[in-house]
Order: C-alpha cells, then sequence, then structure tokens
C-alpha cells in the first residue's frame, strides 16, 4: 500500500470509530458530563466549601484537573476495549485482517479513536466545570500534551485488554479492580502531601498520579511530583506498551487461530 | 496462463493438536472459475482461512497472483476479495457505511468507495436498502451484501465460502448468473459449497478435499467421466405391477408408476427406451437419481474414510 493509500485506510478505521461513539453518544459522551457534574456538585461545592483551601487553591479549583484528567482516562480506555472487543466478538474485525491493512495502521486507528473520545470528554468536562468555578490555564503546552499523551496510554492499554477478553465481563475486570482504585488513589481529591510518609511513598508508584499531577500544573501551576519526570514515564510507557499491543496484533493473539 | 493462487505443501495444526491440512498443494489458473468442495471438517476453511489471514498456518507457502501472502502481504491481499461462510459485519452500520468501509481499508477514497458501492449495490439489488442497518437485511441480503463488500475493491482473485447456503431457489439461480457474469469479467473464482449442482453448472476445475489432504484435483469434465455408471428414475404413465426386465441393465422398482435403472459408462439409453417401446410402456419422465457430481462425491469421500481406516489399522501414522 502506498502512504497515500495507508493515510486514507487509517482515516477509515478512525472515522469509523468516530462514527460509533457519536451513533450512542446517549452511552459515551452524556454519562461522564452528567457523573462529572456531580462531584463537581457535591465534593466541588458541598463538601468542598468546608474543607478549604488545598495546595494554596480552593479545594473546586484543586480537584477540577483531576476531574478533568480522570474523564480523560476512562473514557478513552473504555473506548478502544468496548470498540475493538465489539469488533472481535461480532467477527467484523475479519474485515480489516482479510485486508491489505498493516497492523500498526489498525492499532494507530484505534487508539486515536479513543483518543478522540478522551479529548471530546475532556472538553465537555470542563465546559461543566465552568460552571462552578473560574478555570485559568497556566501552561498550555503542558496541559494540552499531557492530556493527549494520557490518552494515547490509555488507548492503548484499552486495545490491550480487548485483544485479552474473550468475553463481556473481561472487558470490565481492569476498569473495576486497577483503573478506578488507582483513579481514586491518584490524586484527583487530594494532595498526596496530606498522606503519612508510608502512604506517600506508595502513592508514587502510581502512574496515574504522574499524569494527574502534571495536568494539574499545567493548569494550576503546583505540582507533587517532577513534572520532567513524569512525561519520561509516560512516553516510556507509551513506546513500551504501543510495541507490546502491535507485538499482540502480529501473533494474531485472541484474533487468529 | 498466470497463476491466480498457488499453495505449496501448506499444514495446519491447531493448539488442541488437531491437524487440519496435511501438506496440501494447489494451483487455480488465472480466469478459472474453481470449485473446492470437501465434507464438514475436511478443512477447506481452514484453508480458505490462511489465503485470507484469518488463521496462521503451520508451514507452507500461499501466493496470490505470484506474491507470497508472508513476504508481499499488502500486494497480494490487494487482489483478494472474500465472501464468508458466517456474518461478519457489524449488525449496527448502515449497508452503505459497511461497504464503503471496506473501500477505504483497501485505500480508496471516500469518493470511489461511495462511486462503487453505488454500482454493486445496485447490481445486486441493494440500493434500496444503503441506508438500513444491516441487521435489518433479511438473510439474502445479508449474503448479498457481503458479496458487495467483497467486490467493492474490484478484487481479480474472489472466494465465495458457500455464498448461497440459506437462500431461497430463485435467489439462489440470480447469483449464480452474477457469479458467472464477474467471472467472464475476468476475476478469478474460488467456490466452496454444499450445493454440488451449483459447483457442477458453474465450475470448470475441482478440487475435494478430505481430511486435510486433497483427493481429487482435476477440471470438471473428467471427474464427471470418471463415474461408472448412473442411475436414472422413470415414471410410467400407467401402473406395473412389478419392474420390466430390462436386457443388460439393473432394474428396480420404486413403486407401481416408477422403477430405476441402473446405466454403465458403455451402455446407451436409447437401448433402454427400445425395449419399453417393445413391452408397450409408456415413459412420461425421466431424471438423474442423483447429482452426478453427488455421487462421485460420496464415492471419492468414502474412498479417502476407507484409506484412512485402514491405515490406522496397519499401524501408520495418520
Amino acid at each position: 500500500m502506498s502512504w497515500r493509500e495507508k493515510w486514507i485506510a487509517f482515516n477509515t478505521i478512525l472515522s469509523r470509530e468516530i462514527r460509533r461513539y457519536m451513533r450512542i453518544w446517549l452511552q459515551t459522551l452524556l454519562p461522564p458530563a452528567i457523573t462529572t457534574g456531580l462531584y463537581f456538585v457535591i465534593f466541588g461545592n458541598l463538601i468542598g466549601s468546608r474543607i478549604g483551601e488545598m495546595g494554596g487553591f480552593d479545594y473546586m479549583e484543586y480537584i477540577v484537573p483531576g476531574l478533568i484528567m480522570m474523564a480523560v482516562i476512562t473514557n478513552s480506555y473504555a473506548n478502544v476495549v468496548a470498540s475493538f472487543y465489539n469488533t472481535k466478538f461480532q467477527r467484523h474485525i475479519e474485515e480489516m485482517l482479510v485486508s491489505p491493512l498493516p497492523n500498526y495502521i489498525i492499532l494507530v486507528g484505534y487508539i486515536l479513536g479513543g483518543v478522540s473520545r478522551g479529548i471530546i470528554v475532556g472538553i465537555i468536562v470542563t465546559i461543566m466545570s465552568l460552571f462552578f468555578t473560574d478555570l485559568s490555564v497556566d501552561n498550555i503546552p503542558i496541559t494540552i500534551t499531557v492530556v493527549f499523551l494520557t490518552a494515547i496510554l490509555f488507548s492503548i492499554f484499552g486495545f490491550i485488554n480487548a485483544v485479552f477478553a474473550n468475553s463481556f465481563d473481561d472487558i470490565s475486570i481492569v476498569p473495576t479492580f486497577i483503573l478506578t482504585p488507582l483513579t481514586y488513589l491518584g490524586g484527583v481529591f487530594y494532595s498526596i502531601n496530606m498522606l503519612p510518609d508510608f502512604w506517600r511513598s506508595v502513592s508514587m508508584a502510581n502512574p496515574i498520579l504522574y499524569m494527574v499531577n502534571t495536568f494539574r500544573y499545567g493548569i494550576l501551576g503546583v505540582s507533587d511530583i517532577n513534572v520532567t519526570w513524569a512525561f519520561i514515564a509516560i512516553i516510556v510507557f507509551i513506546v513500551g506498551f504501543f510495541m507490546f499491543a502491535l507485538h499482540l496484533l502480529n501473533s494474531g493473539r485472541g484474533i487468529r487461530s | 496462463m498466470a497463476i491466480a493462487l498457488s499453495i505449496k505443501n501448506l499444514e495446519k495444526t491447531y493448539d488442541t493438536g488437531f491437524q487440519a491440512l496435511k501438506g496440501i498443494d494447489l494451483e487455480v489458473e488465472q480466469g478459472d472459475f474453481f470449485a473446492l468442495l470437501g465434507p464438514n471438517g475436511a478443512g477447506k476453511s481452514t484453508t480458505i482461512g490462511i489465503i485470507c489471514s484469518l488463521v496462521n498456518k503451520s508451514s507452507g507457502t500461499v501466493e496470490i497472483f505470484g506474491q507470497d501472502i508472508d513476504k508481499n502481504f499488502s500486494l497480494a491481499k490487494k487482489d483478494l476479495g472474500v465472501v464468508p461462510q458466517e456474518f461478519n459485519f457489524s449488525m449496527f452500520e448502515k449497508v452503505i457505511d459497511i461497504v464503503a468501509t471496506q473501500a477505504g481499508f483497501y485505500g480508496l477514497t471516500r469518493s470511489q468507495a461511495l462511486e462503487r458501492s453505488e454500482h454493486y449495490l445496485k447490481k445486486l439489488g441493494l440500493w434500496d436498502k444503503r441506508n438500513e442497518k444491516a441487521r435489518f437485511l433479511s438473510g439474502g441480503m445479508k449474503r448479498r451484501l457481503m458479496i458487495v463488500r467483497a467486490l467493492v475493491h474490484e478484487p481479480r482473485l474472489l472466494i465465495l465460502d458457500e455464498p448461497t447456503a440459506g437462500v431461497d431457489i430463485e435467489l439462489r439461480r440470480s447469483m449464480w448468473e452474477f457469479m458467472q457474469e464477474i467471472n467472464d469479467a475476468g476475476p478469478t473464482i474460488i467456490l466452496t459449497t454444499h450445493y454440488l449442482e451449483e459447483a457442477e453448472s458453474l465450475c470448470r476445475n475441482i478440487a475435494i478435499i478430505d481430511q486435510g489432504k486433497i483427493v481429487k484435483n482435476t477440471d470438471m469434465r473428467s471427474l464427471l467421466t470418471q463415474l461408472s455408471a448412473e442411475t436414472f428414475i422413470l415414471d410410467t404413465r400407467n401402473e406395473l405391477e412389478k419392474a420390466p426386465v430390462l436386457e443388460n441393465y439393473s432394474v428396480k422398482q420404486i413403486d407401481s408408476k416408477c422403477f430405476e435403472v441402473e446405466v454403465e459408462k458403455d451402455q446407451n439409453i436409447n437401448n433402454i427406451f427400445e425395449q419399453l417401446n417393445q413391452k408397450g410402456i409408456d415413459i412420461v419422465s425421466m431424471r438423474n437419481k442423483v447429482n452426478r457430481l453427488e455421487e462421485l462425491f460420496v464415492s471419492l469421500v468414502e474412498n479417502t474414510s476407507v484409506s484412512e481406516k485402514e491405515d490406522v489399522k496397519d499401524g501408520v501414522s495418520v
């Protein structure tokens, strides 16, 4: 395939992905808006007003970056895991496998599909947050870059989960038992500086902490961790897991007998 | 004549240890209408799966128009179109989107994809359904949709894996005409089917696969001449008490107005009618007992089973 043909094929996958989650926007775009709105009302307004300041900011201001990032993470992950597993389950993955599409185009197409949903939901949540607090961005390039990289990383995780999944139950195990706890313990609602030394050290092993804090740094200019190291860690994870996902696709794990 | 498909020493052993293909060699010439037949579980779908990259092979090579599917993956796949046995499209997408998306996977621009989609959807009578979601189509329409999807990038080699399964007779006949039309226009077609009448009327060459091996690979005409005898069923105008005795022919009564006659390859049918005329028996209709190819197919497959059993009995590893 020429590069032009590959570009067309990539766009075909991406536009099908976008068409898919737009078609079912009541299940894909609306729920995160409602859930995050509830977080803003309950944690931000009702409880937050009693908590006072955190990291030098109003509690509402402090949790907004974390909530935006949480929505980006869960939606980019959920989009790819659900879409790719469905493709396997309904067997229309065969449409791609019989075609001359290289595997890396398939992978990149699905990843960017997940990234696009993560970012759209992130924008929706950001707009929601404007009803509750004034939001100014301290460092635009860092903010945009970290959202984009985080969405890529969790889209790759979603893809890997979908490859290994053998049933619909398997696609909910990782979000329920790994992703949600790590997100909640990743400094979305609190600063890890509040924790005792031991739990603070344990928290440093949570990759989501780095993403949430880097994003918070981009918006508020404060972070519990070193932003440079956070970027390096995210990029290393992306490269490593991308190669692993590509290897799974090349070997036909879960898709070829 | 160029070779559209070349398979050499193809083997497949599944993780369970089941050896589905035991070293298959097959060549299909460009422009051919080729039948790949075999009983269920013979290895047809595994062979097709390997050609289409849906199944990983254990060993051997597959070339499509001279392009190795491992070494020149993209070039080989560009020339290939597949209509699978089971529905494998998204049931929630619109018909037009399914077809145009498939075209996009082959690098066709959106406008080219829509133009081709319109052409083939019209050709197969699905244009009116273009905006319907696939799950609302009837079984026959879904089959035709898979044919349209396989044709949209205009492949030079088209594999049809039981394309008319579950389709009513009228539609099946019109699909035969369409397949013939495609083949006449140039593309090579490989057909697997359980309707042997379909293979006999459409295909010029044939391979029969059984228990992971090719047991016959020849042209349809030579295969049919291998039939040592054919059985005809004759219906009489008047009731007969018993089957007529015909010199040199084996005759068996089916009911009072119907009997069957076995005709050896070196005998003729005229002689039967002469003898029946002399006996004053009026024949009102005559037909083959079973499809000729079906008879051969059964005998070939039965032979393989017997020889496999004998191999096992003799302690030969199979």
